[in-house]
């Protein structure tokens, strides 16, 4: 029997590799008596839909440019490194 | 070359930043990443022109990108390193492998992914973990990076890193709970 403890590493494992039928077994009736690992679980996976969100609207947002300062060093970089 | 490098980088400069920045969440580091790409590509002869230039140019920012990670993640001293018993060793769990503070329910609306507020804590919640536990997350949580490439590339064991990967998200949990439920 899993305690919350090991429940909680093997719940951040399978993030990472998938886990034995064992493994998934033990999660898979531990979840199903624990509301509280099952909410953990969830929490962890919102987390990581979370991250993919944020990234996917950095890429997408047209407000953010690269700025001129910088612009500017890399274009004498780029100067300087043809000369 | 030098000419059109300078069209690249009016066309394409905002676009490779906001790719950088989507990864490495870091402002001064996606910069430079732009800029060693830019400076690659004018020594590079493989632009062909086979390809659209954005698309080389990403190519070669991805490189650049794990390279930076690689980086980061390297600067982490071995002492710093974690062992299975870091993992039992921590302020979550009672002697009996109990929750001291049981997980709340977070009760998400439907759009709560795309609220500000949300995105916000996270951001923050991610700023706060330790820069050696930091470096790992972005690279496997953030860049999607295979777990096995991780190791192998940074020479840590598996043990080292699932114990840094769980006590990151453990971290990061407990923070959106007192930050973003105010508990």
């Amino acid at each position: 029997m899993l305690d919350c403890r090991q429940a909680s590493q093997l719940i951040s494992k399978s993030l990472d590799r998938r886990l034995s039928w064992r493994e998934r077994l033990e999660i898979r009736f531990h979840l199903f008596i624990c509301k509280y690992c099952k909410r953990f679980s969830q929490q962890l996976t919102t987390m990581c839909t979370a991250i993919n969100r944020m990234s996917q609207s950095i890429e997408h947002n047209q407000d953010i440019q690269l700025p001129s300062e910088t612009k500017n060093r890399i274009a004498n970089a780029i100067e300087s490194t043809v000369d | 070359m030098s000419n059109n490098m300078h069209d690249w980088l009016n066309q394409h400069g905002d676009f490779l930043y906001r790719f950088a920045l989507a990864r490495l969440r870091d402002p001064h580091l996606a910069e430079d990443v732009v800029q060693e790409t830019f400076l690659a590509a004018i020594k590079s002869p493989s632009f062909s022109g086979d390809s659209a230039p954005r698309t080389w140019l990403t190519g070669i920012l991805k490189h650049k990108i794990i390279d930076m990670m690689r980086k980061n993640v390297r600067e982490i001293a071995a002492s710093d390193l974690m062992s299975e018993q870091d993992a039992n060793m921590d302020e979550f769990f009672d002697d009996a492998g109990r929750w001291i503070e049981k997980p709340m329910d977070w009760d998400m609306p439907e759009n709560a992914l795309e609220q500000k507020q949300f995105l916000g804590v996270l951001q923050n919640c991610m700023d706060k973990l330790p820069a050696k536990l930091s470096a790992l997350f972005m690279m496997r949580d953030v860049h999607e990076t295979d777990n096995e490439e991780i190791c192998k590339e940074l020479n840590i064991t598996k043990t080292n890193a699932w114990v840094m990967l769980y006590r990151a998200r453990m971290g990061i949990r407990k923070c959106l709970e007192i930050n973003w439920l105010g508990a």
